[in-house]
C-alpha cells in the first residue's frame, strides 16, 4: 500500500516488437549495441511519396507467431500488438486462469487503427464493388482492435479500454492500467504497438509537416540535434504486465520495476501547436509528486525526443526547468526505431525498465552532441553505466497530449 | 479465381475447405481434411463472421449470389455445399 492508501503497482512483464528486435532481449541487445532499424521503406512503394525511410520492424512471419484462424482478421499492427502481449504475458508468468475470472484486463494505445488492413479493404470497395470487402474490415481497422483482440486471445475478462492521444498514448494506456487495479482489478496487459505505415497511414502522419524528408538512414531522425530534420515513422512498441504489487509478492513473480507515477495534462490551442512546455512541465512535476520523489532523485530521463527543432527546445527547456540544466542525464533510444506514435512510449519505458535492471543508460543514436540551444546531458556515441533507481519517461502526442511517468526499481 | 471458377457448377469439399482456410483461417485443434461434412461450423472454430466471409468468398469466386435465405438453417459444410450447389445448379 501507498502512503496516499493507493495499492502499489508493479510491472512483472515486458513483450517488445521494435524495428531493431523482435523480442525483448534482441531488442535490448540491438539498442545497447546502437543497432538503427531506421532504413527505406519496403512494404509498399515509397518512390512517389515525399517520405523514403521508415522504422519497420523486419521479418516478422505472423504465420510463425499468430493462430491461422487470426491471420486472415488481423492488421499488420494487431499481429504485432499479439505478438508482444504474448511476450509479456509470457514473461510475467501469470496464468489468467488462476485469477478471478475478471481478474485481468486490458488497456491499450493506438494512434490510428489498422490502416493498412483498412486501406486494403476501402481500395476493393471502389475498385472491385462491396462484395469484395472482408467482413473482417468490420473491426480489423478500428483503434481499439488490438484491446478486443488480446483479450480474446488471453481470456482477459477485466475492465478493458483504449485510449488514442497519439504518442502520449503508452503512457496514458499504463496510467488507465494502474486506475483499474486500484479498482480491484489484480493485473492488466497494458501498451501500445502502433505503426500505419502503409499510404494511408502515411497520408495522417505527412499533415504533421514535421516529416523528414532525408534519404539517409543515419541522418533523418537527429533529436535535440542543431539540425535535427524532423521525425521518421515506425512501428512496433511494447507490452507490459502490470501487477498489483501484494498479488507479484504473493506469487513470487520477478518485479522490473514500480509505476511509482503518472501524470497527464493537456495544451489547448494555440499553445498544442508549439507545445510550449508549460504543460510539460506540469506533468513532469505532477509524476514527480504522484512518485514522492524529487527531481534530484531521478537518474534518468527518456525523453519524448521529437526530432523537430521547435519541440525540442520545448522539451528541453521543460527538462532544465524541472531538473536545472544538465542537471540528469537524458536519452533518446528512439532515435534507433523512428517515431511510434502510441508504440514509442511504451517501448521507452520498458527500455527504462531494462535500464534499471542493467545499471545502464542506452545512448541516443546518430547524435554527436546536444545543439546549442539544449541544456541537457544528452547521453551519446554509447551506452552509459550507472547506479539507476528511478527513470521518469516523457511522451508527448500531436495535438496538445503530454504524459510522463515514473519507474522505480526496488531500493 | 472468380473467372476461373465463374463458370464451375459445383463446389467440393475439398473447394470448401480451401476456401474456408484462405478466408478464415483453421483452427490449431481441427483437421479440415478429417471427416468434417457433419460437423458443425462452431465446433470447426468457425464463428458466424468466420462463415460469412466463407460465403463472401464462395459467392464471389462462384459468380452466384448466396443470400440470407439460401443460408438459413446452414449449420454444417454438408448443409453448405448442398445450399450453394442448389443454387449453382439454378444459375
Amino acid at each position: 500500500m501507498r502512503a496516499d492508501g493507493t495499492v502499489r503497482t508493479v510491472v512483472t512483464g515486458v513483450g517488445v516488437a521494435a524495428p531493431n528486435g523482435i523480442g525483448t532481449e534482441a531488442y535490448w541487445a540491438a539498442t545497447l549495441a546502437g543497432r538503427s532499424g531506421i532504413a527505406p521503406t519496403t512494404r509498399y512503394d515509397a518512390s512517389g511519396y515525399p517520405l523514403r525511410l521508415a522504422g519497420e520492424v523486419p521479418d516478422f512471419e505472423a504465420e510463425k507467431h499468430i493462430p491461422s484462424r487470426l491471420v486472415p482478421q488481423t492488421d499488420h499492427g494487431t499481429r504485432l500488438s499479439l505478438y508482444a502481449a504474448d511476450e509479456a504475458l509470457r514473461d510475467s508468468a501469470l496464468d489468467p486462469a488462476g485469477l478471478d475470472p475478471y481478474g485481468m484486463g486490458v488497456a491499450t494505445a493506438s494512434s490510428m487503427g489498422g490502416f493498412e488492413f483498412g486501406q486494403r479493404e476501402l481500395q476493393n470497395l471502389w475498385s472491385k464493388g462491396g462484395r469484395f470487402v472482408s467482413a473482417y474490415q468490420s473491426f480489423a481497422w478500428f483503434y481499439a482492435v488490438n484491446t478486443g483482440q488480446i483479450s480474446i486471445r488471453h481470456g482477459l475478462r477485466g475492465s478493458s479500454n483504449t485510449v488514442v492521444t497519439d504518442a502520449a498514448g503508452g503512457l496514458d494506456a499504463l496510467g488507465n492500467a494502474r486506475r483499474q487495479i486500484r479498482k480491484g482489478t489484480t493485473a492488466m496487459l497494458t501498451g501500445g504497438v502502433d505503426g500505419a505505415l502503409c499510404p494511408l497511414g502515411l497520408a495522417g502522419h505527412l499533415s504533421s509537416g514535421a516529416m523528414s524528408t532525408g534519404s539517409r538512414a543515419d541522418r533523418a531522425f537527429l533529436p535535440f540535434a542543431e539540425d535535427a530534420p524532423g521525425q521518421v515513422p515506425g512501428e512496433g512498441g511494447a507490452f507490459l504486465v502490470l501487477e498489483d504489487a501484494a498479488s507479484a509478492r504473493r506469487r513470487g513473480a520477478r518485479e522490473y520495476g514500480e509505476l511509482a507515477g503518472y501524470a497527464a495534462t493537456f495544451d489547448a490551442a494555440p499553445q498544442a501547436s508549439g507545445q510550449a512546455g508549460a504543460g510539460l512541465v506540469r506533468a513532469i512535476r505532477r509524476a514527480l509528486d504522484d512518485a514522492r520523489t524529487a527531481p534530484e532523485d531521478v537518474d534518468v530521463v527518456f525523453a519524448d525526443a521529437a526530432g523537430v527543432p521547435e519541440l525540442d527546445r520545448a522539451e528541453s527547456r521543460a527538462l532544465g526547468e524541472v531538473f536545472g540544466p544538465g542537471g540528469v542525464p537524458v536519452t533518446a533510444p528512439k532515435s534507433m526505431t523512428g517515431r511510434l506514435f502510441a508504440g514509442g512510449a511504451s517501448l521507452d519505458l520498458a527500455t527504462a525498465l531494462l535500464a534499471l535492471r542493467d545499471g545502464t543508460i542506452p545512448h541516443t543514436a546518430n547524435v554527436a552532441r546536444p545543439g546549442p540551444g539544449h541544456p541537457i546531458d544528452l547521453v551519446t556515441g554509447e551506452p552509459r553505466a550507472a547506479d539507476l533507481r528511478r527513470a521518469l519517461v516523457v511522451a508527448r502526442g500531436r495535438g496538445g497530449f503530454n504524459a510522463a511517468a515514473v519507474v522505480r526499481r526496488d531500493v | 479465381m472468380s473467372d476461373a471458377n465463374a463458370t464451375a457448377t459445383e463446389l467440393t469439399v475439398e473447394d470448401l475447405t480451401g476456401i474456408m482456410r484462405s478466408s478464415a483461417g483453421e483452427d490449431e485443434s481441427v483437421d479440415l481434411d478429417g471427416d468434417i461434412l457433419d460437423s458443425a461450423f462452431a465446433d470447426l472454430g468457425y464463428d458466424s463472421l468466420a462463415l460469412l466471409e466463407t460465403v463472401a468468398r464462395i459467392s464471389r469466386d462462384y459468380g452466384v449470389e448466396l443470400g440470407d435465405d439460401v443460408l438459413d438453417g446452414v449449420e454444417t459444410p454438408r448443409e453448405l455445399l448442398a445450399a450453394v450447389n442448389r443454387t449453382l445448379a439454378a444459375a
